[in-house]
């Protein structure tokens, strides 16, 4: 009854008032926000074009128009860099400027006249019918779903980026010599003119380096990492499991910048001063330094993925081996270990793969020269640290030198993801096994 | 030998091997806390003396002649005046025994020349100071600083030395009197870089690491959730989704540095973004938080009880109303506590910001998102490199304060995972 005499009424809402409101400020606000944005995303280049244009001689400038654009950019930016400029320069940053105050007005007289039209059309088409909550809550789905659409764009971006660039270092130096060849030494390749100018690409002693140095921190962290887990897990009464295990786990909050300076101000010193003890030349940057360094950034996730997975072993095996008569140790190596290997193997890769990637340490501590050796004592290089060193400073986005980067990039990108694959596989198929 | 027996000898053999195995583990952890107890300890005793700094007590005579000679307090002028002179004039007044040229310029080396910027700023603030002479404490140079902390051996011959034994016979003389001392170093948190160690400081270094983290957070925290939310509660179960998530949990292990070319390639070189600033960082950044935020997010919704959605549902909610009236407001301290986490990881990453040239020499704290800026473990990373024992010491003390706001944030969100969300 009390239903039918509402329906009678002709202003029952198809939805909460507030979905109304919400629909209303999408359809007006939402097409005057995508003008603002798109004018935005392009504004600098539309009227970088027509400064150009205007500038007489722009054509003849075409071979450094890029500089050009930076100092006409400079200018606009900078006074103290448009004081100096030349008088094109200053010309076009003046005209630049009067374009862009023009731009903003009319930018801003198009949103709002945008905002009216559209504001209007929603006045216009607004009905109490109107189903606006199942409207509201479809574009609010949409959102959510580009959000998490979000790491897919990144992955492609990243491996676009990289590819892009190393493609280009590929049209210069082949991918046999870079993948087999046993000489690098970029920094001859700065002038194309150089004599010898084609600089040295072949990458495997950086590979080479970086395995040492991710060896030497396996060889710290794993037995560390391993062990304390296994006595965290099974000796230590709670109390101490309770204190040890978040103080292990600061290690792995410190920044790697910190562990860098570690490594490079007290480490490198004393296994340096140590060597000479002892009659052992050891280089102030040696491997063994910031292996061993990154060896203690990686014991609290060595150790922390172990926990997960002894724990994970039913406790039902645990029982049964004891009850045998076996002692803990026993019960460990012979029943828990056995089963949790394929868990700690992945989590082993997972550790390498981090120690592969890790830059701070290596580029703070490790040496710059590419050394092919297996020498723990001397210096070696790793793919990071000469990412870093061929990418900071100036660029020249032509130079072989500065696209070599990308292709270290590229191969560390593959190298790890590869390492991270196996290893989520390896520990996926072990936890499937229990649960 | 019966059975019985056979176990019995052997029993010693296992208990025996039961105790090494025991001990190995022990091994394992005091090995683990001693590196923590190096890492920690090397960090501070470089580092806490950096938070004092010698100053010298000097009788400066603001002379009217050398910085205001028309007399009409003009700003202009009083800007540009020779304050040096003025530091100079004082020292050689309190050593009116030292009269050579090479003996003067050491007495007048012994000062910091920022101390010149330093009264320049006092007199424009307070232009009555010109024509009188006030005993101000100004910072000493770098040499001198490390000679008051012990940095510098007498022993050592003095050819292998920083400073001479003049130099060291002016500052116990200056001591004696009583006008030398180590007075806590405002310097380093009001001042950005420098090349003069006792003219560094990290304020700039803090601004841009501040400004950075706002766009990260700005860009993250929103998408992270929007993501959950989405994965957990609308997404249907097919391959694409499979496929979003295989993404976010390899992003999640994928090199830092790697995200800093993805920033190099993209933001800077396509998209025309300027270099060496907070929004490049800040995104940059971003990208590489937003996997731990999704992550954390999610296993925060799915901490909330499926009843509490479901009773929503049984009232009539819709299932969007039913998230983000019912559960988002359950399940946000735990997303907080993932963002927090995220962000102290943010803000000590290096390697991404190295990439996108946040590693210019900036002096200036940056004003805006758009300025060149440094941030902190950037600022870290140059010093460490510099070879001026004055720079050793701030480059650990810029670790001491980056590992304050590392602990605070960490225990923010120890705070929010056990007091404030809710269990069931």
């Amino acid at each position: 009854m009390l239903r039918q005499a509402r329906d009678a009424n002709a202003t029952r809402l198809n939805s909460l008032p507030e979905y109304f409101g919400m629909l209303g400020a999408i359809w007006a606000g939402a097409p005057a926000l995508l003008v603002y944005f798109v004018w935005l995303a392009f504004e600098g280049d539309i009227l970088m074009a027509q400064v150009l244009e205007m500038l007489p001689d722009a054509d003849s400038m075409a071979a450094t128009q890029e500089l050009l654009i930076g100092d006409i950019r400079n200018a606009i930016e900078n006074p103290i860099s448009y004081r100096i400029a030349s008088e094109e320069v200053r010309m076009a940053a003046d005209r630049y400027r009067e374009l862009s105050q023009t731009a903003t007005l009319a930018l801003t007289a198009t949103c709002l006249s945008v905002f009216a039209v559209c504001s209007a059309l929603a006045l216009k088409f607004m009905t109490p019918r109107i189903r606006a909550r199942a409207q509201v809550e479809k574009i609010i789905r949409g959102f959510l779903l580009l959000c998490s659409m979000l790491a897919i764009f990144i992955t492609i971006g990243i491996v676009l980026s990289v590819l892009f660039e190393a493609s280009r270092f590929f049209q210069i130096v082949s991918v046999t010599e870079f993948l087999f060849g046993l000489d690098w030494s970029p920094q001859m390749a700065i002038r194309e003119d150089q004599v010898g100018s084609s600089g040295a690409f072949g990458a495997v002693p950086l590979f080479v380096g970086t395995l040492l140095i991710s060896f030497i921190a396996m060889l710290v962290a794993a037995p560390v990492g391993l062990m304390s887990a296994i006595y965290l897990s099974e000796y230590a009464p709670s109390k101490v499991r309770a204190a040890v295990k978040p103080l292990l786990e600061i290690l792995a909050g410190v920044p790697t910048v910190v562990y860098g300076f570690f490594a490079a101000i007290v480490v490198g010193p004393a296994l340096r001063g140590f060597g000479q003890s002892v009659g052992l030349d050891v280089a102030s940057e040696s491997a063994l330094a910031a292996g061993f360094v990154m060896g203690i950034m990686i014991i609290p996730f060595v150790s922390s993925i172990s926990d997960d997975v002894i724990t994970a072993v039913p406790q039902a095996m645990r029982d049964g081996s004891l009850a045998m008569g076996a002692t803990h140790s026993e019960t460990m190596r012979r029943v828990i270990l056995p089963a949790a290997l394929p868990g700690i193997i992945g989590g082993l890769l997972l550790a390498i793969s981090r120690a592969i990637g890790e830059t701070m340490i290596v580029v703070m501590a490790a040496g710059l020269s590419a050394n092919l050796t297996a020498n723990p004592l001397e210096a070696v290089t790793t793919v990071t640290v000469q990412i870093v060193t061929l990418l900071v400073g100036d660029q020249e986005f032509d130079s072989p030198k500065t696209l070599a980067a990308f292709a270290l990039g590229l191969a560390l990108f593959f190298i790890t993801l590869a390492l991270n694959f196996i290893a989520l596989y390896v520990v996926r198929k072990y936890r499937e096994q229990y649960e | 030998m019966s059975r019985t027996e056979q176990i019995v000898s052997g029993l010693a053999r296992r208990q025996r091997a039961e105790k090494r195995f025991r001990l190995y583990g022990l091994i394992a952890i005091v090995l683990g806390m001693s590196f923590l107890l190096l890492l920690f300890g090397s960090i501070v005793t470089n580092g806490y003396k950096a938070f004092t700094q010698t100053y010298i007590e000097l009788p400066i005579y603001f002379n009217p002649e050398v910085i205001d000679p028309g007399g009409e307090h003009d700003p202009q002028t009083l800007f540009s005046a020779d304050y040096w002179k003025l530091v100079k004039t004082a020292m050689y007044q309190k050593f009116p025994q030292v009269s050579g040229r090479k003996e003067r310029r050491e007495l007048a080396r012994m000062i910091s020349e920022g101390s010149a910027y330093e009264l320049r700023d006092q007199v424009l603030e307070n232009p009555g100071l010109i024509g009188t002479t006030r005993h101000i404490w100004v910072v000493a140079d770098d040499d001198i600083d490390m000679l008051m902390k012990g940095y510098i051996d007498r022993e050592v011959p003095e050819d292998e030395r920083r400073l001479n034994d003049r130099v060291i016979g002016y500052v116990d003389d200056l001591r004696e009197a009583g006008v030398i001392e180590r007075q806590f170093n405002t310097t380093f948190f009001t001042a950005g870089d420098s090349r003069e160690p006792e003219q560094a400081g990290i304020l700039g270094a803090l601004t841009g690491s501040f400004l950075t983290l706002i766009i990260t957070l700005l860009l993250s925290f929103p998408i992270g959730v929007a993501a959950a939310i989405y994965l957990e509660e609308f997404a249907p179960r097919n391959r694409f989704i499979d496929l979003i998530e295989i993404n976010i949990n390899n992003l999640a292990a994928v090199p830092s540095i790697i995200f800093g070319l993805l920033g190099l390639a993209i933001f800077i070189n396509w998209f025309g973004m300027p270099r060496s600033t907070a929004i490049v960082g800040g995104l940059v950044l971003a990208l590489m938080t937003l996997p731990t935020i999704i992550i954390a997010s999610r296993v925060s919704i799915q901490a909330v009880p499926p009843s509490i959605k479901e009773a929503a549902l049984g009232v009539g909610a819709s299932r969007m109303q039913a998230m983000f009236h019912h559960v988002l407001p359950i399940a946000m301290p735990g997303m907080l506590t993932g963002t927090i986490i995220g962000m102290a990881r943010a803000l000590g990453e290096t390697a991404p910001l190295l990439m996108i040239g946040m590693v210019a020499f900036i002096v200036e704290p940056p004003s805006g998102f758009t300025d060149p800026a440094t941030a902190l473990p950037v600022q870290i990373f140059l010093w460490s490199d510099s070879p001026e024992r004055g720079f050793t010491e701030r480059t650990s003390a810029a670790i001491l304060v980056l590992l304050a706001f590392l602990i605070a944030m960490n225990a923010a969100a120890v705070y929010l995972r056990e007091k404030v969300t809710k269990r069931f």
